[in-house]
């Protein structure tokens, strides 16, 4: 378990293999692989973190970089149907104290929905058309409390109620087409937590959405979450929302996690290359930018051939500085920085401090 | 790397004409009250019972060589804007002049020779892509279409923009599934610069990018500004997006521009309360500003249909300084200040516009939430230290704010007051005192320069 103890984890340090841990939730090398004709995606390929109750870890990463796979792998999506003898997954994902990846899909069954739940980045397509609002949040509540329609309607209208959509009473007779895209994605999120679930996952929640029902939806999420105390992990693309929302912070690059710590570290002092690339392609609202802005060359990789070494080398403009061929040939283990901020990198310390200060922070 | 090449090689190839200052330079697009109505019908005679007011009179000006950003929530009818101005769609009203010529009433016959000097870069890079065609006869589509012949070859042409969006000559045979979403934006950009066109209207052009593509997309559309000379419309609804590569900038709300300034102006002291709460939205990529935002504004409910649009200033229904005036008339845009242009009657930073008219509206209370509960306590502090100021601080601007808070704090006797409430209604006080003050301050600067 050497390389598990190299991983290590966000908060704390790892439990061994087998054990269940003292987090809430804890995934511990997580592989997700998807075997297709032209090859084996590696989606997910060794992922561990942890996560407490009542903090919120936003994963950031590129289109492709694996961050949905490993929400989904969490609620145990990939095992439904025929679908499940298209996955290989390995690794374990602990949610407070059960283990999930070698679960029965019964198992798994009876915490999805109740005690880990999920907002989807489309609110048209997660809700189905045909079936009113409301009796799909009632559906989602009778599946895990034996009470009546009737209880169960006052519980709907109660949740639409909290998430804030006017007329309550009226609107949980509507279709998901009636409902706007901000008010949709409310909805959303009431059906999510209307068994109080202590993990959420929210997979993109407002990338579909203006910045002002944005703001909306992010202020709803936080205040929910401190209300029930429930842990959220926000898949995003965008810094801005991460830096808005999350305590904890897990960059995501080919399958794997290149740098993870507490959000107003990773914000300080970025220790990732590629990190760097994401801050300095943002074109930032709170700065005069007239300078041009710093964009990763290059295409994200393939996840069938993801490149040697490490899978950032050849978008990477210091994959020279290492000595010999390391960065090309070896794949770098995440490495403790400081006080829970780690990072996978080649890159000597001195070197990434310098390059840090001098040449990618002023431009910022 | 094909996607890093830098587009150095063409440089020389055209010689960027900028004119000195940005007013000195010619107008390329004169926009007159332009609307465009999507008529709504019923019944079996298919009758019209309404109309979808997508653009509701809009005006404004783009120079040679700038660029125009055109920002807004999806609805607002920017780019309906964008697809009539390019005669994509025909106007239902307006004037639209393009190098001195109307073309607002164009037949397509008449129109194809302007199509040279006017192209579009679509938001989608995979719906924009003919997926039967190869990369080389997607580019050289302008070259048939208008039968223009390029010196040395349609080919070598075709070739020559490849490079210059830094994608490599030997695509040419490739079909539009062998690339990535940026890659086909490139495409997608070589083909609305084939002929030299004098005007891009760019939709969205990268909002369907990863960030480190979009990155590369706006470098290489900045690169291509220069090197050609370039005028862009580029409409988006990312805020930062916009501030990084416009010169002016046009706000639109529900079919209407509701302000215009350039880039500096309307970033940093913008006019419009639609403008401050649209760049109080935007999150800021610093852990450490979270809580900071005192300014925070968090629009309640959504944008009104544009099918039935509110009477008077369109935004009064989300407004929090609506009074009875912008129920009733509708503001005009005007100049308020040099280079910016509001339709508003109680403007941020700047003197109060219809300063009789006090009497806050009942929806104003209720429409906005200024602050979230973690800055609440902080600001409470700011509201009292605020109050203070005003009270010392008795110029005439400030007294229609002391004249409306009696009366909004008499509405709600503060015993009955949840927690919330007390929060925004300190919050409203403390955001007005400091607009006046700042208004104030612009007002005695004016008076002053006279």
């Amino acid at each position: 378990m050497t390389e598990l103890s190299k991983t290590g984890a966000a908060v704390g340090e790892p439990t061994p293999a087998g054990k269940a841990p003292e987090a809430f939730l804890e995934v511990r090398d997580l592989k997700v692989h998807f075997p297709t004709d032209d090859g084996l995606v590696k989606s997910v390929d060794g992922l561990s973190f942890s996560l407490e109750r009542g903090k919120t870890l936003a994963i950031v990463g590129e289109s492709g970089s694996g961050k949905s796979v490993t929400s989904q792998a969490i609620m145990g999506l990939h095992r439904l149907g025929a679908r499940g003898k298209n996955v290989q997954m390995s690794g374990e994902i602990w949610l407070d104290g059960k283990e999930l990846v070698a679960a029965s899909p019964d198992e798994v069954r009876k915490l999805r929905g109740r005690e880990m739940a999920m907002i989807f980045q489309d609110p048209l397509s997660a809700m189905h058309p045909y079936y009113k609002v409301g009796d799909q949040i009632v559906e989602a509540y009778r599946v895990h409390h034996d009470v009546s329609k009737k209880v169960a309607r006052r519980r709907a209208i109660e949740m639409l109620d909290r998430v804030g959509i006017p007329e309550p009473a009226k609107r949980v007779d509507g279709y998901p087409h009636e409902f706007s895209g901000g008010m949709r994605q409310r909805a959303m999120i009431a059906m999510s937590l209307v068994n109080n679930p202590e993990l959420l996952i929210a997979d993109e929640p407002t990338t579909a959405l203006d910045v002002t029902v944005q703001a909306q939806i992010l202020d709803l999420i936080r205040d929910l979450q401190k209300e029930f105390g429930s842990a959220v992990i926000m898949i995003t693309h965008d810094l801005g929302v991460v830096a808005e929302i999350a305590d904890d912070v897990l960059v995501m690059y080919g399958g794997r996690c290149v740098e993870r710590g507490r959000a107003d570290e990773v914000f300080e002092k970025p220790q990732h290359p590629y990190t760097w690339g994401l801050l300095g392609s943002m074109p930032r609202i709170d700065r005069e930018t007239s300078e041009r802005l710093i964009p990763v060359k290059g295409q994200p990789p393939s996840l069938i051939n993801v490149p040697s070494g490490c899978a950032f080398h050849p978008r990477c403009p210091y994959a020279d500085i290492p000595k010999g061929n390391v960065t090309r040939t070896v794949r770098p283990d995440l490495e403790l920085v400081s006080t829970g901020h780690w990072s996978a990198c080649h890159l000597p310390a001195e070197d990434r401090e310098r390059i840090w200060t001098e040449e990618i922070a002023p431009k910022l | 790397m094909s996607e890093t090449k830098k587009t150095d090689t063409v440089a020389e190839a055209v010689i960027p004409k900028q004119a000195s200052a940005p007013e000195d330079r010619e107008v390329l697009l004169k926009v007159e009250g332009l609307t465009k109505h999507f008529p709504i019908k019923k019944g079996i005679l298919q009758r019209q019972v309404g109309a979808v007011k997508a653009v509701d009179g809009i005006d404004f000006e783009v120079r040679k060589g700038e660029t125009l950003g055109v920002v807004g929530e999806s609805g607002c009818g920017k780019s309906t804007m964008g697809r009539v101005i390019t005669r994509l769609q025909d106007p239902t009203d307006g004037r639209i002049t393009f190098e001195g010529q109307d073309i607002t009433r164009l037949s397509t016959g008449q129109m194809r020779p302007l199509r040279r000097d006017i192209q579009m870069i679509f938001q989608d890079p995979y719906g924009s892509l003919n997926p039967r065609h190869t990369i080389g006869s997607i580019v050289s589509a302008p070259f048939r279409l208008q039968g223009v012949e390029p010196e040395g070859g349609v080919k070598k042409e075709v070739q020559r923009l490849l490079e210059l969006v830094g994608l490599s000559p030997e695509h040419y045979n490739r079909y539009p599934h062998e690339f990535s979403g940026g890659q086909r934006q490139r495409i997608g950009i070589a083909r609305a610069l084939a002929l030299k066109p004098k005007l891009v209207v760019a939709d969205e052009p990268v909002s369907a990018l990863d960030v480190s593509i979009q990155a590369q997309v706006v470098n290489l559309m900045d690169d291509l500004q220069e090197e050609l000379g370039l005028t862009y419309v580029i409409i988006a609804h990312d805020l930062s997006v916009v501030r990084h590569v416009s010169d002016r900038i046009a706000v639109m709300y529900l079919g209407k521009i509701v302000e215009l300034a350039d880039r500096t102006s309307l970033y940093e002291s913008p006019m419009h309360p639609y403008t401050k709460a649209l760049m109080s939205a935007v999150p800021v990529p610093d852990p450490k500003r979270r809580g900071q935002k005192s300014e925070r504004i968090l629009l309640r409910g959504d944008v009104p249909s544009p099918i039935a649009p509110p009477s008077g200033c369109r935004f009064h229904t989300r407004c929090w300084k609506a009074t009875q005036i912008c129920k009733t008339t509708e503001p005009q845009l005007v100049e308020l200040r040099s280079g910016q242009q509001v339709a508003c009657h109680h403007p941020e930073n700047f003197a109060d516009q219809a300063p009789q008219d006090t009497v806050l509206l009942s929806v104003a209370k209720e429409a906005s939430e200024l602050v979230p509960d973690a800055v609440l306590e902080g600001s409470a502090e700011q509201a009292e230290a605020a109050e203070q100021a005003e009270a010392a601080e008795e110029g005439e601007a400030a007294e229609e704010a002391v004249a409306a808070e009696p009366a909004d704090t008499a509405a709600k006797p503060s015993s009955a007051a949840g927690e919330s409430e007390r929060g925004s209604a300190a919050d409203e006080k403390a955001a007005a005192p400091e607009g006046e003050a700042e208004a104030s301050d612009t007002d005695s600067q004016e008076s002053t320069d006279k």
